[in-house]
């Protein structure tokens, strides 16, 4: 069974927001993605400004089966990046939620979170999965 | 197949049972007035290439013909064992097996090809080839658009690239939002024209495209150009002879930093011309760039039991695997000319396609100076050239192809088809395949 953080905003194509007390997000992809794509073994990260819609591409993450793009869960600007994936991209493996997040945004509009999935939601569809 | 020998009474014992009394009468049908070929004629030492050549000419019924025509493709000599081993049953399949892994002797061959071509152009990474030269460097220029980071739309395109490239470059990026730029050529030198180059703005280019040595066989000062482009944030894509990389500095090692990536037709390194195709293409890169290269790449590993193996390898930015998302539409490789490219450079090892090179070098340098001497010829361009150079003749081009062709030369591919500004001129090419008295016949027949 995989992992489902409480205080966490989801997409039905897998990735969470993180709400910090700045204001700004951080993004990453799920538990249940990680377990589905395998060992990663290299991630595109995005780059640092570039101005995303929600659901634009904005990363891909490659296991050795397959690959898998990353969709902004939110609007706004890459702010950070988290440039140890390019190193250890199975970080996102071992703790997806922590030190596997892939980049920080900063959203054009909080509220744009409300469409997405809170954890129970979340849990619901991929249990529809199988 | 082992061997079992007879012994005299085990002869003796067969040729009773079918009621023959020697062996010879076995063959008694053959009329004995057949002429029987002796080797006397034959001088005691003489490499593969003389040997062939000369029993060639020997050939009853048949007129020798010597073929100056490049343009793209390139008559070299190519050893006998390189066919004869690439048609053995273990190789002789043109696709990369659909269970890549159990073929393992058709992936080492691949492996060894990659790293040879990679030493070969100084790059760090080589796929495991493409369908041809043009088709290489369009997804040279496609992987060159992903890589890019500046934004630029534009692509130059030297006019002195091969017109076959140019139009497979039209006909594919005809559907991209991008702009190819024609780069013209200085016509003193038929070297591309720096100064046009000097001109463009800083990001406005995403790459340029560098040919060595250009469709006049003209060598470009690879390093200054270099230099001038990377100045610009435009990537490098060098479009090369993979011969004349065995004499000539290789795209790795231009400038300070090298091209970006390397691409070109491997037709030379031992597949014959055969009117065309099929040929292969190979492509290079660095290995920052590996994840954009398209194709199939073959890595070296160990299994479970610490055994070297050979494996298809970053097979994620494939179309089986990533469909739309792939780096390309291109999932496969040309494996039977690899298989033979492996070959040929495998025997003849660097120090031969070095004297193969320095010989075609030195074999159109000598026709040039005989042609420069001919009244009514032209040398076109003074810069230096490798096996290729373009003249401009008095006489109607029309007819002294003809004369060539009553004495069994192709004289050269005719420009003005490509080239308007050139009327009367021919590219002619040398390779190390010709020997002086082929040489001096053109010469001959040119007067």
């Amino acid at each position: 069974m995989s992992d489902t953080p409480r205080d966490l905003h989801y997409t039905e194509s897998h990735e969470w927001v993180r709400i910090e007390n700045d204001d700004t997000v951080l993004v990453g992809v799920t538990d249940h993605a990680q377990h589905q794509l395998g060992d990663l073994v290299f991630v595109e990260l995005p780059d640092m400004h570039l101005t995303l819609e929600k659901g634009d591409e904005m990363s891909v993450v490659e296991s050795v089966k397959t690959a898998a793009d990353v969709y902004s869960p939110i609007s706004g600007t890459v702010i950070e990046i988290n440039n140890q994936l390019s190193e250890q991209p199975d970080l996102i493996n071992q703790d997806p939620y922590g030190r596997g997040w892939i980049c920080r945004i900063k959203p054009d509009n909080l509220e744009e979170l409300d469409e997405l999935l809170d954890a129970d939601n979340y849990e619901k569809i991929i249990s529809e999965e199988h | 197949m082992p061997f079992i020998p007879h012994t005299e009474n085990d002869i003796a014992d067969m040729l009773a049972a079918i009621g023959v009394s020697k062996i010879d009468d076995l063959f008694d049908e053959i009329r004995s007035e057949i002429p029987v070929a002796t080797l006397n004629h034959m001088p005691e030492g003489m490499c593969e290439s003389d040997m062939t050549r000369l029993l060639t000419e020997r050939m009853p019924d048949f007129k020798w013909g010597s073929c100056f025509i490049g343009a793209g493709s390139y008559e070299h000599f190519i050893p006998a064992a390189v066919w004869d081993i690439v048609t053995r049953g273990e190789f002789y399949t043109a696709y990369t097996p659909y269970q890549p892994e159990a073929s393992q002797g058709t992936l080492e061959v691949i492996y060894e090809y990659q790293s040879m071509m990679a030493e070969l152009m100084a790059m760090e990474v080589s796929n495991a080839s493409l369908y041809d030269g043009a088709s290489a460097m369009v997804e040279a220029v496609l992987m060159a658009l992903r890589i890019q980071k500046n934004n630029a739309h534009k692509i130059l395109v030297p006019k002195n690239l091969h017109p076959h490239y140019r139009d497979v470059l039209k006909s594919i990026l005809n559907y991209h939002p991008f702009e190819l730029i024609e780069w013209d050529y200085d016509k003193k030198s038929g070297r591309v024209d720096v100064t046009q180059l000097q001109k463009i703005n800083k990001d406005e280019f995403a790459a340029v495209i560098v040919t060595q040595p250009n469709f006049f066989g003209v060598i470009e000062e690879t390093d200054t150009l270099t230099q001038l482009i990377h100045e610009k944030n435009a990537l490098i894509i060098a479009v090369v002879n993979p011969i004349a990389m065995a004499l000539l500095n290789p795209p790795g090692k231009w400038g300070n930093h090298g091209a970006d990536i390397v691409c070109g037709e491997g037709q030379p390194l031992g597949v014959p011309m055969a009117g065309g195709g099929p040929y292969f293409g190979f492509l290079c890169c660095r290995k920052k760039d590996i994840r954009q290269l398209p194709g199939r790449i073959v890595g070296r590993t160990h299994d479970a039991q610490g055994r070297q193996g050979f494996v298809l390898t970053l097979q994620a930015r494939e179309q089986h695997i990533r469909r739309a998302k792939a780096t390309s539409n291109i999932c496969t490789n040309q494996g039977l000319l690899v298989t033979a490219a492996t070959i040929y450079m495998r025997l003849l090892g660097a120090k031969g396609l070095h004297e193969v090179a320095k010989k075609c070098l030195e074999n159109t340098e000598k026709l040039k100076k005989l042609l420069s001497a001919v009244n009514g010829v032209k040398i076109l361009f003074d810069a230096p050239t490798f096996h290729e150079f373009a003249i401009q003749c008095e006489k109607p081009i029309e007819d002294i192809i003809v004369a060539m062709k009553k004495n069994h030369l192709q004289a050269g591919f005719v420009l003005k088809n490509n080239y308007p500004e050139l009327q009367n001129s021919l590219l002619v090419c040398v390779t190390e395949t010709k020997r002086d008295k082929d040489l001096e016949k053109y010469q001959g027949i040119l007067q």
